[in-house]
């Protein structure tokens, strides 16, 4: 395959490059950073680069919910528990969890092979379409209306499961957090007690 | 080497600079006015001595702000206090970049290759000239992502000074900007409903070619009032303004999350606010108040109906675009005066009254209106 060069292809390749270089490195830093806000600054890091790799593919859509799910709520809350718990650095142990190292390596090693697998996927398909095949991705991929219609046509299901979950999750929370007055404590501790009295009884 | 892709990248540079500043202007005298109407409304006379009616008091705050000492508290986290004024500043910024200023100007009407030296260069590049910096598929969305980006800059602010007030106010401003971006972005889904559109552009545009009743402009605020109240709210909240103000809380917390900020970065967080005022502002314009659309005027001269057209005031496209620009401005001018009045009416919420009225009134609000809209629009459709 011979590709003119022009600006345009040398700078959505620097684009790519840049953007991806920037969601390895916030990645790394993740991992490596010794105060856990900084490690929660890193992540929002990751995920502004990575909406950047999306705008590049032509989907703003995906960027534009990426930053507004993951950066602008998610990672709100976490930077919000961590300030209220305030960890100083101190206290946290230097010693790593030895044991997991291993599990570590393999689940590093499983991932390695996956890339690897999905690079080699990619580059043959490429080259099938190139030799005549049909090329699997539509222009229209990326717009707004396009996965309107298939997130309530084609994946219905799949997308009120996943609303069903949030809601489950939602009344989880509401339930594992709500206070409870004095009387209502009352009837559950004895409750819990005769339970426990019927378990040690059997 | 074809270099028109260079071009763009200039030409775009060169709008986001223009539209940067001229925000940054505004803002400055955002702030005048507000001490202006603040001394008016509390019956003094407020700034008068900095230039005639104190027109240069702006600037002389602003060097004030760049000749103070810079001081940086000794257990502060160095490199997030930094960032954080930053992080404010820009992402006020961000969100100008896809608003429609004015109509589209149509430059080949305007036979610019007549033009000396320039002409030549620009003609082949531009034929139409829209009055915005870019324009994409989702530009709502976009905003709606940099605006939930904004908190960080107030949060990381309270955190990285290392002081109790500052963590109050930062904590105080994650919980509100959390609870009421929800509210928001529910009460802008009504108009996506009805626009059909997640595109800036593309709703200002249906705005200003509809009407309704056969008489009424077609601005979004008429079927949407529902939405046009829970989102004027929610702004009062988002931008951290009185009734909302309580990260700052004056007499709660002594300034809140910027306590610990002085000089240049203090002026970092100040302009941040008043941007996002202006910004946010703008955004109502568009999205409610028809954006750069002026009433009954149209590019051939006053429009009342598709067949009514009265060409008395043809003003020329030239003409057409820049009385669409004033009123755009006109009518972000008037919201910032909204914002000034409350300020100088209404006094401060209690934290579990903001916590209560955002999630238990303005946000099931929000949602009826979503689902009011979309009933109504699915009958009107089905007949």
């Amino acid at each position: 395959m011979l590709q003119t060069i022009n600006l345009e292809t040398i700078a959505s390749y620097a684009a790519f490059y840049l953007f991806a270089g920037m969601a390895i490195g916030f990645a790394g830093s993740v991992v490596y950073q010794r105060n856990p806000l900084y490690s929660a600054i890193s992540l929002i890091g990751v995920f502004l680069s990575l909406a950047c790799i999306y705008v590049t593919l032509a989907s703003p859509f995906i960027a534009a919910t990426q930053i507004l799910v993951y950066a602008g709520a998610i990672m709100v809350l976490v930077v919000f528990v961590i300030m209220l718990l305030n960890v100083e650095e101190d206290l946290l142990s230097t010693k790593r969890l030895k044991s997991l190292t291993a599990v570590g390596a393999i689940m590093g090693l499983a991932l390695a092979s996956q890339a690897g697998f999905i690079y080699y996927a990619v580059t043959t398909s490429l080259n099938r379409s190139a030799t005549g095949g049909t090329a699997t991705s539509q222009p229209t991929m990326g717009a707004t209306q396009a996965i309107g219609e298939s997130l309530f046509t084609r994946y219905l299901l799949p997308f009120e499961a996943t609303g069903l979950l949030l809601l489950m999750a939602i009344v989880g929370a509401m339930l594992l957090s709500r206070r409870l007055s004095t009387e209502n404590l009352e009837k559950v501790v004895e409750h819990e007690r005769e339970l426990r009295h019927d378990a040690d009884f059997n | 080497m074809d270099l028109s892709p260079l071009i763009f990248v200039v030409l775009k540079t060169i709008a986001c600079f223009v539209a940067f500043t001229a925000v940054l202007m505004v803002v400055a005298y955002t702030v005048l006015a507000e001490r202006k109407v603040l001394g008016y409304i509390q019956g003094r006379i407020g700034p008068n001595r900095v230039g005639p009616w104190g027109t240069l008091q702006p600037f002389a705050d602003l060097f004030k702000f760049i000749f103070k000492e810079d001081l940086i508290p000794d257990k502060a986290t160095q490199f997030v206090y930094l960032l954080a004024p930053l992080i404010a500043l820009i992402c006020a910024l961000m969100p100008m970049v896809v608003y429609p200023f004015g109509p589209t100007l149509d430059l080949r009407s305007l036979n610019l290759n007549s033009l000396p030296v320039i002409g030549s260069y620009i003609s082949p590049h531009l034929d139409v000239f829209p009055f915005a910096i870019t324009r994409f598929d989702v530009s709502l969305l976009y905003v709606l992502a940099i605006t939930s980006v904004g908190v960080y800059g107030i949060a990381l602010a309270g955190w990285a000074s290392n002081n109790k007030y500052s963590l109050m106010g930062g904590l105080r401003s994650s919980a509100q900007m959390i609870s009421y971006e929800l509210s928001m972005g529910m009460s802008v889904i009504g108009v996506v409903i009805l626009s059909g559109s997640l595109d800036v552009f593309r709703i200002v545009e249906l705005q200003a070619n509809s009407r309704f009743l056969g008489f009424l402009p077609g601005w979004y605020i008429i079927p949407q009032f529902l939405g046009f109240f829970v989102f004027l709210i929610s702004a009062f909240a988002e931008t951290n303004r009185v009734p909302f103000d309580l990260p700052e809380a004056e007499t709660e917390l002594v300034a809140g999350f910027h306590t610990e900020y002085s000089a240049l970065k203090f002026a970092l967080f100040f302009m941040a606010e008043y941007v996002n005022m202006f910004t946010v502002s703008a955004m109502c314009t568009t999205l409610f108040l028809g954006g750069w659309h002026v009433p009954y005027l149209g590019a051939g001269g006053i429009w009342l109906a598709a067949n009514l057209n009265f060409p008395y005031l043809v003003v020329g496209s030239i003409g057409y675009v820049l009385i669409s620009i004033v009123f755009f401005f006109l009518k972000i001018f008037a919201f910032l005066f909204f914002y000034i009045w409350v300020r100088g009416t209404l006094p401060r919420f209690r934290f579990d009254q903001l916590m209560n009225f955002g999630w238990k009134f303005l946000l099931p609000v929000a949602i009826l209106n979503v689902i009011l809209t979309a009933t109504i629009k699915l009958f009107w459709y089905a007949q």
